[in-house]
């Protein structure tokens, strides 16, 4: 006589004992809870390999991470701080040119330009967004929609950093790997980085920001001086993906500036999951693959990306990291009873 | 005498391109960064019926491509802003999404090059105080101040102008008072579309229709918006004079390059010393947080 099977969730012994922090008692527990992240990191890092036949595509994992931290860059601002960036290009931008101008000008070498681009690119978007800070969201979205055409205009107009043919001889990565491993570890830094600092006090308190800046003045912490930690921070981000652009293409034109910059992000994050970080990488890793595919279509791409945005937030505003995140949650096994 | 004409046709301008923004702002408190896409796609409707269905008259093509504007402008909100009304940051998202794939999808369409342009109502010009001015400037200013002219009288003395008036103020005393508000919402951005379809048809006779346009519009609306305080109707007709005076005086004394930078500084330097704008003094502690 077969024994009586019974269906059980496989998080159920986890989630009996602590909803948020779990105590781990035994190894396949904890290849439950670390078996995504690993896939994620492990996968990452294969990437390379894995296309190592075909040249093309390989390019396009850069792109596609570069895209990622953007869109990292987007969902924390967002969805962490309440501060709605329509334009991620401004940071490219910002964050290319400071790059070309270290390496090309200055001559540094291109470990030394990435680092320093981002940092200086950071300290740049952060005081030219500082007017805005002290209002509300929407002035935020306003100003940042301005500053990339504005830039780009200002730099026809006065044909400084190489006017329309941009700023061209910036240092290459040594080889294709290079190039990879590179923004694969950006991304992974910055996502499992920022990971921890949402869940620090700081992070907490940016939460407040968004849900309720009335509470977090009360409390006696300035909303404009959070969001000053906020926007640098989400520029650090955005920058350094800019910097790897600049070096990865050898050139730093206005076209750092241009619009696929500010939306593909801001699609993959309403894709993914806002709110979730990872979600925001994977509705990258989703999109630029397909805008590739889609590469004979040019500026319908856009129409297409815009679609989509539409219909997710209005229809599946969670994205598809959180529908993932819950069902993975929810896997049964069967057990003897 | 040339600065002080042109100034003042170029302030009329940008306060027709920024009536409808600031209409559906200050009714719907939707940022409707479509208004752009609503802008070009009632010029290039206009042009549609206007060369693709020969025989129609001016009028009869100018008409339609407002109310089609309208029509879109209302569905926009009753199919997808009412999904994500209240929520600040899928309303922006949402609509500058949809007035991005309305343009892009107009620039795949075709919406390319200088073929496209409306002919201007009259031709010829005059001379006011020694410069010349043609026709089509002139319906300009004479159109926007009737718009405003009529505005004013349908805010303060129709029904529906009321019921929008009050949502504007409060929105939940009027709808104790039985204002609807998703449907004044709906109205509002219809007629903000209808707004944004009315000043591209006016102005579009002066150029061609591109893509462009679209941005431009949209930043030139938001400058002015911001900087006469969201959502104020005397602010928009103040700030529109000042950034038209400014951006006459330097494009002729800099170059036609700076018009957009002129904007970008007076919305920094408004941020910076009253964010709520010139006229924004009512809702001042709600802009700041």
């Amino acid at each position: 006589m077969d024994a009586l099977m019974r269906k059980e969730r496989i998080d159920r012994g986890l989630k009996v004992r602590t909803e948020g922090i779990y105590a781990i008692s035994d190894i396949r527990e904890i290849l439950y809870l670390m078996g995504p992240r690993i896939l994620l990191i492990a996968g990452l890092f294969a990437l390379p390999f894995v296309f190592e036949l075909a040249p093309y595509w390989k390019k396009v994992i850069n792109i596609m991470c570069a895209y990622a931290v953007l869109a990292l860059s987007f969902d924390f601002l967002a969805n962490y701080v309440g501060l709605v960036c329509l334009g991620g290009a401004f940071f490219t931008g910002v964050g290319g040119y400071f790059a070309a101008i270290f390496n090309t000008t200055l001559g540094m070498p291109i470990w030394l330009s990435m680092p320093l681009a981002t940092i200086a690119g950071a300290v740049f978007c952060t005081f030219c967004l500082l007017p805005c800070l002290p209002l509300r969201g929407v002035y935020f979205a306003i100003v940042t929609l301005m500053y990339p055409l504005l830039f780009t205009r200002i730099i026809e107009a006065l044909d400084i950093l190489g006017g329309t043919n941009g700023m061209t001889g910036i240092d290459a990565f040594p080889n294709a790997y290079v190039e990879n491993y590179t923004i694969i570890a950006i991304a992974l830094i910055f996502l499992f980085g920022m990971r921890r600092f949402v869940n620090q006090d700081v992070g907490l308190v940016l939460r407040g920001v968004k849900d309720n800046d009335q509470a977090v003045r009360a409390s006696g912490i300035s909303v404009t001086r959070m969001r000053i930690i906020a926007v640098f921070i989400a520029s650090l981000i955005g920058c350094s993906a800019g910097a790897y652009i600049a070096h990865l293409y050898m050139w730093a034109g206005i076209s750092l500036f241009a619009l696929d910059f500010s939306i593909i992000p801001i699609a993959a994050v309403v894709i993914g999951g806002g709110g979730t970080l990872v979600g925001a990488m994977i509705g990258a890793f989703i999109l630029v693959p397909l805008s590739e595919v889609l590469r004979a279509f040019g500026t319908f791409r856009i129409v297409i990306y815009c679609i989509i945005l539409t219909g997710f937030i209005v229809f599946k505003s969670e994205g598809i990291m959180v529908y993932l995140q819950r069902k993975y949650h929810q896997f049964e096994r069967w057990v003897k009873v | 005498m040339e600065i002080v004409v042109y100034g003042i046709i170029n302030s009329i301008t940008l306060s027709l391109i920024s009536l409808g923004f600031t209409l559906v702002y200050s009714i719907s408190r939707v940022p409707n960064f479509a208004h752009g896409a609503l802008y070009v796609t009632s010029g290039y409707l206009t042009w549609i019926f206007l060369n693709k269905c020969t025989g129609m008259p001016y009028v009869l093509a100018i008409i339609l491509g407002i109310g089609i504007t309208a029509v879109v402008g209302a569905l926009i909100y009753q199919f997808i802003l009412v999904r994500v009304r209240g929520m600040e940051i899928s309303e922006i998202i949402a609509t500058y999404a949809i007035g991005l794939a309305i343009l892009e999808g107009l620039r795949w369409g075709g919406l390319r090059g200088g073929t496209f342009s409306l002919p201007a109502f009259f031709a010829g010009s005059v001379d006011i105080l020694g410069v010349s001015v043609d026709y089509q400037r002139l319906i300009i200013v004479g159109a926007g101040i009737l718009t405003f002219i009529l505005l004013y009288l349908f805010t303060r003395y129709t029904k529906m102008g009321l019921a929008f008036r009050g949502i504007a103020q409060d929105e939940r005393a009027a709808m104790m008072l039985g204002i609807n508000s998703d449907v004044t919402a709906v109205l509002s951005l219809g007629i903000g579309s209808a707004l944004a379809g009315l000043a591209a048809i006016l102005l579009l006779p002066l150029g061609n229709i591109v893509v462009e346009t679209g941005y431009n519009v949209l930043i030139f609306a938001i400058a002015v918006c911001v900087i006469g305080g969201l959502g104020s109707w005397g602010g928009v007709i103040v700030a529109s004079f000042i950034i038209g005076f400014a951006q006459i005086l330097t494009e002729s004394f800099l170059s036609a390059h700076y018009q957009m930078v002129v904007a970008l500084l007076a919305i920094i330097l408004t941020l910076l010393v009253k964010p709520s704008g010139i006229f924004g003094k009512q809702k001042e502690l709600e802009e700041r947080v």
